[in-house]
């Protein structure tokens, strides 16, 4: 079982890890790969094995993995593309950033700029490129979205299905696989792209979904902040229908209730240039009614002068559906124990937060 | 009669150096290589620590593009082939890019 009173938050600086006293307020506990860019974490698993991403600002992208919480860390494999062949056009096959982390029924997914998904059935000591998905000639289609080439930011795992997995991408829509990787269907009808030409704005494969999370209970249901406003689909992603939020439907993170399909939590940001709170003030939009209705929730959050972006893997919310961790690109850090209601600060002087981790 | 020895010949081989930022990560010892060119003496390099490779070079065998390398004190351009001719005294210095940050 993960630790609910645990948190990692991955930095341009370090991996920083929390923990909350029973009844108390969260605290930084330790601090591994000071001054390393940390793109993203894999919370510790049963056994206390857990996996780093790092992107060395000289010599690339590396994976260190902890079999002890992240107590000591060693480096393992880093995954890699083959041999670009000659007449292949497009991106480069080079590995530009492990931007998600995922693990299920014995693998661990690695979603990586330039949108490649990799594999591991050993934990990191190899990987193997999901060609399938690589050749997919759609591919030539997508870009970057926020970074030159396109990237893999969602995974998630079917909890009742093995072999079932969605991926999203900025920008490439929503993939999933239901045969554990060997084919793909994109899985993004109903997403609009104002950022395309008009004939081009339905096609499901030039979405951007800024992020995409699954309901943990209720897996049909998936939740989509997207860069043209907040999608949700209750039939698996074989559809999606827009909801419309107060303040601003931009923003780039989204957190699903694990066991209330209907709760979901944003943060709204000024569209799409902008990309600071509405106002200055930072805020939190909550749904609990499957996103009929919005409430904005601002206790605790700083109303001036306020200029924290929430990026897409800064917002989480723990096991229990209650408590929640939102760090922002300038080196802030909230919680909230009650579902949002109120927030507490955590450090306002962190490195600019890449990602934040309950367990 | 029984040849002596003869005159002891000290052969000269390139010698790669690698910048000390690398040992923070990996071994990263200099090496001297029996290799002429810079693409061969790296290999040879990086056969004495295979996870080195993948600090230097990017899935292509490309150099990095924020490592920069340079042979007698000038700067390598061909970042692709590595393709420069080094000589038996040629001295390979492996450097962090201040683009890098």
């Amino acid at each position: 079982m993960s630790d609910p009173n645990r948190a990692w938050v991955a930095t341009r600086k370090g991996l920083f890890e929390l923990r909350r006293p029973a009844a108390g307020a969260w605290q930084i506990e330790r601090v591994s790969f000071l001054a390393e860019p940390v793109t993203m974490l894999l919370p510790p698993d049963d056994d206390g094995r857990m996996l780093a991403a790092l992107n060395l600002g000289h010599f690339g992208v590396k994976v260190h993995a902890s079999d002890d919480a992240g107590a000591h860390w060693r480096e393992v494999a880093t995954p890699s593309f083959p041999e670009q062949p000659k007449e292949a056009t497009g991106v480069p096959w080079k590995l530009v950033l492990i931007w998600s982390l995922e693990a299920a029924g014995g693998t661990v997914w690695a979603g990586t700029i330039p949108g490649g998904l990799f594999r591991s059935q050993d934990f990191g000591a190899s990987w193997q490129l999901v060609d399938a998905l690589w050749q997919r000639p759609e591919r030539a289609e997508w870009f970057g979205g926020g970074y030159d080439a396109p990237g893999i930011h969602s995974i998630c795992p079917h909890p009742g299905q093995p072999d079932e997995l969605l991926i999203a991408l900025s920008c490439g829509g929503a993939w999933a696989t239901r045969d554990g990787g060997r084919d793909w269907q994109v899985q993004s009808s109903g997403m609009r792209a104002d950022f395309m030409p008009p004939e081009r704005a339905a096609d499901p494969n030039i979405q951007d979904p800024h992020r995409v999370v699954r309901c943990a209970a209720q897996p049909q249901v998936l939740w989509c902040q997207h860069h043209c406003g907040i999608w949700r689909s209750t039939d698996n992603a074989a559809s999606w229908h827009e909801l419309k939020a107060p303040l601003s439907s931009f923003g780039f993170a989204v957190a699903v209730h694990p066991q209330d399909p209907d709760t979901a939590w944003f943060v709204p940001a000024i569209k799409d240039e902008t990309r600071v709170p509405v106002g200055a003030a930072l805020a939190v939009t909550r749904t609990r009614d499957g996103g009929r209705s919005f409430e904005t929730l601002r206790a605790g959050l700083p109303q001036q002068h306020c200029y924290d972006l929430i990026y897409r893997h800064g917002l989480d919310v723990a096991a229990d559906g209650r408590s929640l961790l939102m760090g922002s690109t300038t080196g802030s850090l909230w919680a909230s124990s009650d579902g949002g209601e109120q927030w507490q600060t955590v450090s306002l002087n962190l490195p600019p937060i890449y990602a934040v981790r309950f367990g | 009669m029984t040849p002596g020895p003869g005159p002891r010949i000290i052969a000269a081989m390139p010698r790669i150096v690698f910048t000390s930022q690398l040992r923070r990560f990996t071994a990263a010892p200099e090496v001297d290589s029996s290799a002429l060119t810079l693409r061969g003496a790296l290999d040879e390099a990086f056969s004495h620590n295979p996870r080195l490779r993948g600090y230097v070079l990017d899935d292509q065998g490309h150099l990095r593009p924020n490592v920069v390398i340079f042979v007698d004190g000038q700067r390598s351009t061909d970042r692709s082939a590595l393709s420069d001719v080094l000589a038996a005294d040629s001295t390979v210095h492996v450097l962090q890019a201040l683009s890098g940050g």
